[in-house]
């Protein structure tokens, strides 16, 4: 399989503290790669790394066989899709005009959204289902109408590679899985790469073809979700006694309820 | 993007036309509409018809002192609502104007200071202004800038700081000048447009339309800049380089209306969001060019008011600030300040 992105001995670094330790990951055409890890762990700074809105200190990041760094912003955003958490931003825009900004990176500097584009917004929030509210302020959504939403916006960049940083972050129950199912099914259908960030074990082993387990700003463990996540391994970078419930559908993790007796 | 507010964009698109030629017949010499649209179409085709005794009496008040006076005011409103928006964007807050980068403080001062010493030499005020609003932006860029970024809460103190430092400076100039100079300055600065001419207009309007049509083909970019710097890189968009573009051509745009008519204010904060409010959207693909025309039938109707009100002339600052101040208190209170918070 090619790999879409390849991520080699990434270290980035602020102040004394590293960030980020010799960092090295592949994700290939059509799977999902989950960074799982407590908070800091350096999730987020991996990610924006990845996106080069931040620039390590060593290490490169090779997309569709380019170097990141070396590459105009419009350049990048074809070939990288990124899905910040949702958010209200200061302007009121409608939700397909938010999608539409999507397609800004094919644009010429002085040029404005063509027919075309807006076609191309159309489809992309008819895949994540929300065409329904195309012409609703993206204010008034609700957190998992926002998270879609911003997902069809990074669809409309027809990026090769898709990164979302904790998709399931403010989301109810029913919401995270309607997300993270999406996102699967993009990856599959479209042959996009996807590595995203979470923060529960059992959505990584659901949703994932590899998993990256990180600590203080290592990598811990890679690899396929069932080999990475295990008993020992979660205890070690959580820092919490857990107990593997084995059910039909696969093993899950659970808190052993002594940890809080 | 338009669907059904299609006809309301053609509309308030095209109002100036109907309140510029309503601005002609306005004046201390009342000239009727008929006379007005006669003038004027006897100055484009000679042999239009025979016209009134009165015909060249007209012609001489409607093109040497009304017309320069009504294109200055239009332009003047484009330049001013237009570079408000476009820096609301840039800014990511919908209450801020070009006043925030200090730019007015800084032409307040090149112009009083030209006034107060070098009166005598033609075109010196203009260009002080011009140059030193230029540098109060300048400076208000280069200390919010860090490590290559400008955040917004940097600049927008930066601005402030700035503001201080060159309304103090003008405060020397006011203390040092002589009574009749200071009056004249005070003059200036309370914005008006009362001694314009095709001199004023030829130093400003041909720079306003250069910058508008920039700024109006960089509309669809604002959107995408008014999402925040990371998103907006996301998104393909070198957000240090078009920033920079955008406030250098906001500046330069209200720079050359502010050289010539002076301090002229709130125009930029109430129009934008006026705007936004009857076109439902803050999508500057209609913001930008309804802001223009309606920034321009606003300062037009208020200079108007200005040299017809009374007997002598209001400074149209005067009138801009007593409309725009109260509107900004409504919005803020509206919003419960929130938008500062940002």
């Amino acid at each position: 399989m090619e790999a879409i992105v390849s991520v080699e001995d990434l270290s980035f670094s602020y102040g004394n503290t590293f960030k980020l330790n010799s960092i090295s990951l592949n994700v290939e055409a059509g799977t999902v790669l989950t960074l799982l890890g407590p908070n800091g762990c350096g999730k987020t700074t991996l990610l924006k790394c990845i996106n080069a809105l931040l620039k390590p200190e060593r290490g490169k990041v090779i997309i569709n066989g380019k170097n990141a760094y070396e590459l105009k912003r419009w350049e990048l955003a074809r070939l990288v899709g990124y899905v910040p958490q949702a958010h209200v931003p200061p302007f009121p825009f409608s939700t397909l005009d938010l999608v539409l900004m999507g397609r800004t990176a094919h644009l010429d500097f002085f040029q404005q959204p063509s027919k075309l584009d807006r076609q191309i917004a159309e489809r992309a929030l008819s895949m994540v289902g929300l065409s329904h509210l195309s012409h609703r302020p993206y204010d008034q959504l609700s957190g998992g109408e926002r998270q879609l939403a911003l997902i069809a916006r990074a669809i409309a960049q027809e990026p090769r590679l898709l990164l979302l940083d904790e998709p399931t972050a403010h989301l109810d129950f029913k919401n995270q899985f309607l997300v993270l199912g999406m996102v699967r099914r993009i990856a599959r259908e479209n042959g996009i790469g996807v590595v995203m960030s979470l923060h529960d074990p059992n959505q990584a082993i659901m949703f994932s073809d590899s998993v990256a387990l990180m600590k203080n700003g290592s990598l811990f463990a890679v690899g396929p979700p069932h080999s990475v996540i295990t008993r020992e391994r979660i205890e070690a970078v959580y820092e919490i006694g857990v107990r593997v419930v084995n059910h039909t559908d696969g093993s899950f993790i659970m808190p052993s309820m002594e940890n809080f007796s | 993007m338009l669907g059904s507010k299609k006809g309301i964009f053609f509309l308030l698109l095209f109002l100036p036309l109907p309140v510029f030629l309503l601005s002609l017949t306005i004046g201390s010499y009342q000239i009727p509409f008929n006379e007005v649209l006669v003038t004027l179409f006897l100055s484009i085709d000679p042999n239009f018809g025979s016209g009134s005794p009165q015909t060249q009496i007209y012609k001489e008040v409607i093109f040497m002192i009304r017309l320069p006076r009504i294109i200055l005011a239009l332009f003047g409103g484009i330049a001013l609502s237009v570079s408000g928006a476009s820096l609301q964007s840039v800014f990511k807050n919908p209450l801020v104007d070009s006043y925030i980068l200090g730019l007015s403080a800084g032409a307040g001062l090149g112009a009083a200071i030209s006034i107060a010493f070098f009166p005598a030499i033609i075109g010196l005020t203009q260009l002080f202004a011009f140059s030193f609003s230029f540098m109060a932006f300048m400076l208000t860029y280069f200390v919010a800038r860090d490590r290559g970024q400008a955040s917004t809460v940097s600049l927008v103190l930066a601005g402030v700081i700035v503001t201080a430092l060159f309304s103090a400076a003008l405060s020397i100039i006011k203390f040092f000048t002589t009574p009749e100079k200071l009056s004249s300055v005070v003059y200036w600065l309370m914005g008006s447009m009362a001694v314009s001419g095709w001199t004023e207009v030829l130093q400003s309007v041909p720079l306003i339309l250069v910058t508008f049509l920039i700024i109006t083909l960089m509309r669809w970019r604002l959107n995408v800049l008014s999402m925040g710097d990371e998103e907006a890189k996301s998104l393909g968009i070198n957000v240090e380089r078009d920033r920079l573009i955008i406030l250098l051509t906001t500046t330069l745009m209200v720079s050359s209306f502010v050289s010539v008519a002076g301090i002229i204010g709130w125009v930029g904060l109430v129009i934008p969001h006026l705007v936004r409010m009857l076109m439902r959207t803050p999508d500057n693909r209609i913001v930008i060019p309804i802001s223009a025309s309606l920034g321009g039938v606003f300062l037009l109707l208020a200079d108007d008011v200005a040299r017809s009100l009374t007997s002598y002339e209001l400074p149209v600052g005067v009138i801009t600030t007593m409309i725009g101040a109260p509107f900004f208190l409504y919005l803020l209170k509206k919003r419960g300040g929130g938008s500062w918070r940002q």
